[in-house]
């Protein structure tokens, strides 16, 4: 099977205003008649399965939490990105555009980047004209800030909780259409299949995980928005129920994944505490705006870091690229932290943290101004660790963040299986290795209120004929048995060790090999580790309780099951990619001052892995990567 | 979304509305309850006070008034079984700990229990003087020879504040009242979307002092005065 | 240290639910709340028993899910916090801590402490949005809103739709949550052509869901995780009144 990418023709900045112009279209008569499913709800699924409802489709949202408002989205807290130029700072859309391209360490789609770029500013539109309460001068027009690796202002944002409000906003739109009855939600429901008839998505088979009964639900097309892997690492600042699944079932019903390996760390997570942590908590990246920085020069220095005086603290950033300082993209900052703390400088009772200092910016603002800038992050962390920020400098050591890899997905957001689409975090497009900061929020809301509606047309136009298929069709049984015997499966293997067990395990080795810096040997090594530990889940896991009821264990048995695969895979993609780029950082490849070397010769692709089989390697599709529009360089943010 | 109208008084919004402003009729009427009963303390044997109850009982647009005022009062008690009632089945299983001290008032989560006591002392209070006015023997005497037959509802009022349980009655009873106001009349403002930052504190101010505070003590002092005269 | 904990278990809706007595040992006062039902569901499992279903997601105090009744308070003893952002530093050695689940006729309960909340949702899909679709929308800029009123929206618009505002209310009252959404859009010139029949809308609905009525004993101010202030119940009132009586 070869890749499509079905990029359209023309110049770069026509290429969207073109293709929508030209994109068949279903009429209103026929699309009362179309049924489209959405597994998730967050920004990426709320927006789209909103916007297609208001089209006139009949729409079926799906999510595991009690309430579509809950999905992780809301946690996003910097803000989101839009080429408006409100600040008169030279922004635009292509700049917009060769940002993230940069950023993204040159290993995305043009097409889908200058799309993204383009649709940014309707995004912001919109929102405002759902309520969601942005930040705002005394004169009443909207605020922005910047972020992390570029240089203008067009980060739009709602205190330290721009994700809920955007999330908020596609709600409400969602909840208008639920209440509208043209979406039909299914709350505490996790997809646990696709269906695929005639090569064609046709459904899901999910369970009600309040009475533990597998649902058949038919549509004509699926969408998956069901976020990212982070959780593979057990510990990420995703949500406790964050999972892979819904990818993962795709995945192995022929949808190719893209680009597994590349996952992001982000700089400034609150340090793990102990064994019992369950998750890490992420601070916007915009306090890095404001704050500075450190760790002490002398290794292993015992000193509280107030009482070390200004010419011992090494501000290691603003040393290594005076052009961006504190502001470096995010890979590049975090890889920095690592580098600090495994020569010894890490600073608190782990070392594995760096410090993060606002007293220079409080004695040149005032602590008024940081509190109104920062309040709320600095009240969370104070929650967390106890400690009073205003008085003594943060630690912050990088966490998992963010999965640029995801399904592959072309132009329109269709995977290789017919039907069957990935909106935001879900699909690897558009962030190529690296994902700056704002862009995600940017990325789901592109994706689900601009893109896919129009673009799924392109499927649906020539489906309107298909009546809805009954789901006693033998797909959904054949779907529905192999869920059932998983299910089955897992409940019988009585074991001796929680689900949890094994989940920590799994995460130590992907930190530790497939982290934030990776080796050849390494991987390998984790790669044999990761089948162990699948192998003894197998053998050993316990889930007490019974599968026709609420129960936890279960959901979460289910879902590490497949972290258990998709670790395997992320490991596979790192040990073909020989070359440094973006969030990937293979440690055989930096140059002396250990900056990132690219590969651009041999690995300006994108590797879309096609599933073979259990126990067997999986295939490996290259999409070559064309730019006709920007230089390849080596990013430099010195 | 689908219009919705009517049901003003059926709406859960509506209820708070009738009870905030029958509170707020039945704090303006304790006003005037007490500008008018201060006169027993007057050193005049009884004359300016009975006076005043000939004028309270003869004067029509008075009379209306106090039949409203009954009914209102009567309005304000259904309104509040009501809510009760309907406040009780909204939590059907009770938690088996709760610690709300550092939440709320102690008054606002026992407006029933203090609305109660308040009921049976207006009916015991109806009854001495209300009573006994309208339908009861009370003797009358004339004041400057202006041919008016004046019922001398004071000596009924001293004769009933001599008692001992009677005067621990009241002065209990208006510390209920104390409580009670203490948070319906900042709550009546609440209720009726009157709730504004440069004013809030002059709301809480006026509840305090002079409701919860300044008119129970002073209705509470009647008996006391008597008693100790 | 040492946690002993009363938790209230029930297997489903229908069943009869009772307390049970549990110890965890060697909680680490770093430790969140839920971190130490991650310690001790681990320990449950591991004995073969059923852990203790609770609601939790994001663990960083915004998704509302986590929903725990502590020690006679809705999220426990700290002021502006969420379950998940409660630590162990709070609580003493050795002390009992008793965990309930939300109390509320329209908050039923599922199994042990999780609760159905989908009245919240009912309610914001009677009316809790502004009705635009989507690429109506006009610049973003051409519609300034003082600063003042932004901020006042955000305030309210902060709700995290958790519940303890109900939990707290000894009426199981919910006008401060619909308050909140009725609050945010009353404050922007984008809400205004729906402001008066959205309030009703949503109150109907609310009344409808069972929950109990408000005396304005401001419990759900004072315990709610991101406090939300009570002046948006009496913005709801004055909103609601003007609507009755213009309609």
């Amino acid at each position: 099977m070869s890749l499509d990418s079905k990029i359209p023709e023309g110049p770069l900045a026509e290429k969207w205003t073109r293709y929508k112009a030209t994109i068949p279209l279903v009429n209103p008569a026929n699309k009362r008649h179309i049924e489209v499913i959405v597994v998730g709800s967050g920004l990426a699924g709320a927006s789209a399965a909103a916007s297609l409802a208001e089209m006139g489709y009949k729409v079926k949202v799906f999510c595991f939490q009690d309430s579509p408002r809950r999905a992780h989205s809301i946690a996003a807290q910097g803000g989101i990105n839009a080429a408006k130029n409100y600040s008169n700072d030279g922004d635009s859309v292509f700049r917009l555009f060769y940002d993230t391209i940069k950023g993204g360490d040159y290993r995305s789609r043009e097409a889908n980047v200058h799309r993204l770029a383009e649709v940014s500013t309707a995004i912001i539109d919109q929102c405002v004209a759902q309520g969601v309460p942005f930040a705002r001068e005394y004169g009443g027009l909207l605020d922005n800030r910047s972020f992390g690796g570029v240089q203008v202002s067009r980060t739009f944002y709602a205190r330290g909780q721009t994700g809920q409000q955007l999330l908020l906003g596609a709600y409400s739109a969602l909840s208008r259409q639920i209440g509208k009855k043209q979406v039909q939600m299914y709350n505490r429901h996790e997809m646990l299949e696709v269906v695929t008839i005639d090569g064609k998505a046709r459904g899901i088979i999910a369970r009600d995980l309040v009475s533990g009964k597998l649902e058949r639900h038919f549509g004509h097309a699926v969408v998956l928005a069901s976020g990212g892997y982070g959780n593979v690492f057990f510990l990420s600042t995703n949500a406790m129920g964050s999972n892979a699944t819904a990818a993962w079932k795709a995945y192995k019903k022929g949808a190719f994944f893209g680009n597994p390996c590349f996952t992001q760390i982000h700089p400034t997570c609150i340090p793990v505490s102990g064994d019992h942590q369950s998750k890490l908590t992420l601070m916007s990246e915009s306090l890095r705006n404001d704050g500075r920085i450190w760790v002490p020069k002398k290794q292993n220095d015992p000193r509280k870091g107030v009482d070390i005086p200004e010419d011992e603290r090494d501000y290691y950033l603003e040393r290594r690229y005076p052009a961006y300082g504190n502001l470096v993209p995010r890979d590049i900052a975090s890889r920095a932290a690592k580098e600090r703390c495994d020569a010894g400088y890490g600073v608190g009772a782990s070392k594995m943290a760096v410090y993060l200092d606002f007293s220079d910016a409080i004695q040149r603002l005032g602590k008024d101004v940081i509190a109104a800038r920062y309040g709320n992050l600095f009240e969370m962390y104070e929650k967390i660790t106890g400690e009073n920020p205003y008085e003594r400098p943060m630690r912050i050591y990088p966490a998992v963040h963010y999965t640029m890899g995801g399904l592959w997905v072309d132009y329109n957001l269709m995977t290789t299986v017919e039907g069957l689409y990935a909106t935001g975090e879900c699909n690897f497009s558009d962030h190529g290795a690296n994902r700056l900061g704002a862009s995600a929020l940017m990325q789901g809301l592109a994706d689900g209120y601009f893109v896919l509606p129009i673009t799924i047309g392109a499927f649906l136009s020539k489906d309107i004929r298909t009546k809805a298929i009954p789901t006693d069709h033998p797909a959904f049984a054949e779907a529905e048995q192999a869920v059932q015997n998983q299910i089955n499966r897992l409940m019988n293997v009585k074991g001796t060790e929680t689900v949890d067990h094994f989940h920590k395990q799994l995460g130590k080795v992907m930190w530790e090999y497939c982290g934030m810096g990776r080796n050849a040997e390494g991987l390998k090594k984790g790669q044999g580790m990761v089948r162990e530990i699948r192998e003894a889940f197998w053998k050993n896991v316990r889930i007490p309780g019974t599968a026709d009821s609420l129960n936890p264990e279960l959901e979460k048995a289910l879902r590490v099951a497949d972290y258990l695969e998709l670790g395997e895979l992320m490991i596979a993609d790192a040990l073909n990619r020989n070359e440094s780029c973006g969030g990937h950082f293979r440690e055989e490849y930096q140059d002396e001052g250990g900056e990132a070397l690219r590969n651009d010769d041999e690995y300006t692709y994108v590797a879309a892995w096609e599933f073979k089989g259990d126990n067997q390697a999986p295939e490996l599709h290259k999409e070559k990567l064309i730019f006709e529009n920007v230089k390849l360089v080596q990013r430099s943010y010195k | 979304m689908a219009t919705v109208q009517g049901g003003l008084f059926r709406s859960s919004i509506g209820r708070k509305y009738f009870m905030a402003l029958s509170g707020l009729f039945l704090c303006l009427f304790l006003v005037v309850h007490l500008a008018g009963n201060l006169q027993l303390f007057k050193d005049d044997g009884g004359k300016a006070f009975n006076m005043y109850t000939w004028f309270m009982t003869h004067n029509p647009l008075i009379k209306f008034i106090s039949y409203a005022n009954y009914a209102i009062i009567l309005l304000h008690v259904i309104d509040g079984i009501l809510l009760s009632k309907h406040n009780r089945k909204a939590r059907p299983v009770k938690y088996y700990k709760v610690d709300q001290s550092k939440s709320s008032t102690w008054s606002s989560r026992n407006m029933g229990i203090l609305g109660t006591i308040i009921l049976i002392f207006l009916v015991i209070h109806m009854r001495s003087f209300w009573f006994e006015m309208h339908f009861g023997n009370v003797p009358v005497l004339e004041y400057d020879n202006d041919g008016v037959q004046y019922k001398d509802l004071f000596t009924v009022v001293d004769a009933a504040f001599g008692q001992l349980w009677y005067v621990l009655l009241y002065v209990i009873s208006m510390f209920a009242l104390a409580f009670h106001l203490y948070h319906g009349f900042q709550s009546g403002f609440q209720s009726l979307g009157i709730n504004h930052p440069r004013y809030n504190a002059l709301i809480k101010g006026v509840g305090t002092f002079a409701f919860a505070i300044l008119i129970p003590a002073l209705f509470a002092a009647m008996p006391l005065y008597f008693f100790l005269k | 240290m040492k946690i002993n904990l009363k938790v209230w278990r029930q297997a489903n809706t229908q069943s009869k639910g009772d307390f049970k007595d549990y110890t965890v040992n060697e909680v680490s006062e770093d430790m969140s709340f839920l971190e130490m039902f991650d310690v001790l569901n681990e320990e449950l499992v591991r004995k073969g028993e059923e852990p203790v279903a609770f609601d939790h997601d994001c663990r960083e105090g915004i998704c509302g899910m986590c929903s725990m009744y502590i020690n006679g308070r809705a999220h426990g003893p700290e002021q502006g916090t969420t379950t998940c952002q409660l630590h162990m530093r709070h609580f003493k050695d050795g002390e009992t801590v008793v965990v309930e689940p939300w109390r509320a006729q329209a908050f039923p309960v599922l199994k042990d402490l999780v609760v159905d909340r989908s009245a919240f949702d009912r309610i914001i899909q009677s009316g809790g949005f502004i009705s635009v679709n989507t690429g109506n929308a006009v610049d973003a800029n051409s519609l300034p809103v003082p600063k003042h009123n932004a901020e006042l929206s955000f305030d309210a618009a902060a709700c995290i739709g958790c519940g303890a505002c109900v939990a707290a209310c000894k009426n199981a009252s919910a006008m401060l949550f619909v308050s909140a959404k009725v609050s945010q859009l009353a404050l922007l010139p984008q809400g205004q052509p729906e402001r008066y029949n959205r309030v009703q809308a949503m109150v109907h609905q609310m009344d409808l869901e069972g929950f109990g009525n408000c005396t304005n004993t401001g419990a759900c101010e004072a315990e709610c995780p991101k406090e939300i202030s009570i002046s948006n119940i009496a913005r709801m009132n004055r909103d609601f009144m003007v609507a009755k009586i213009a309609e």
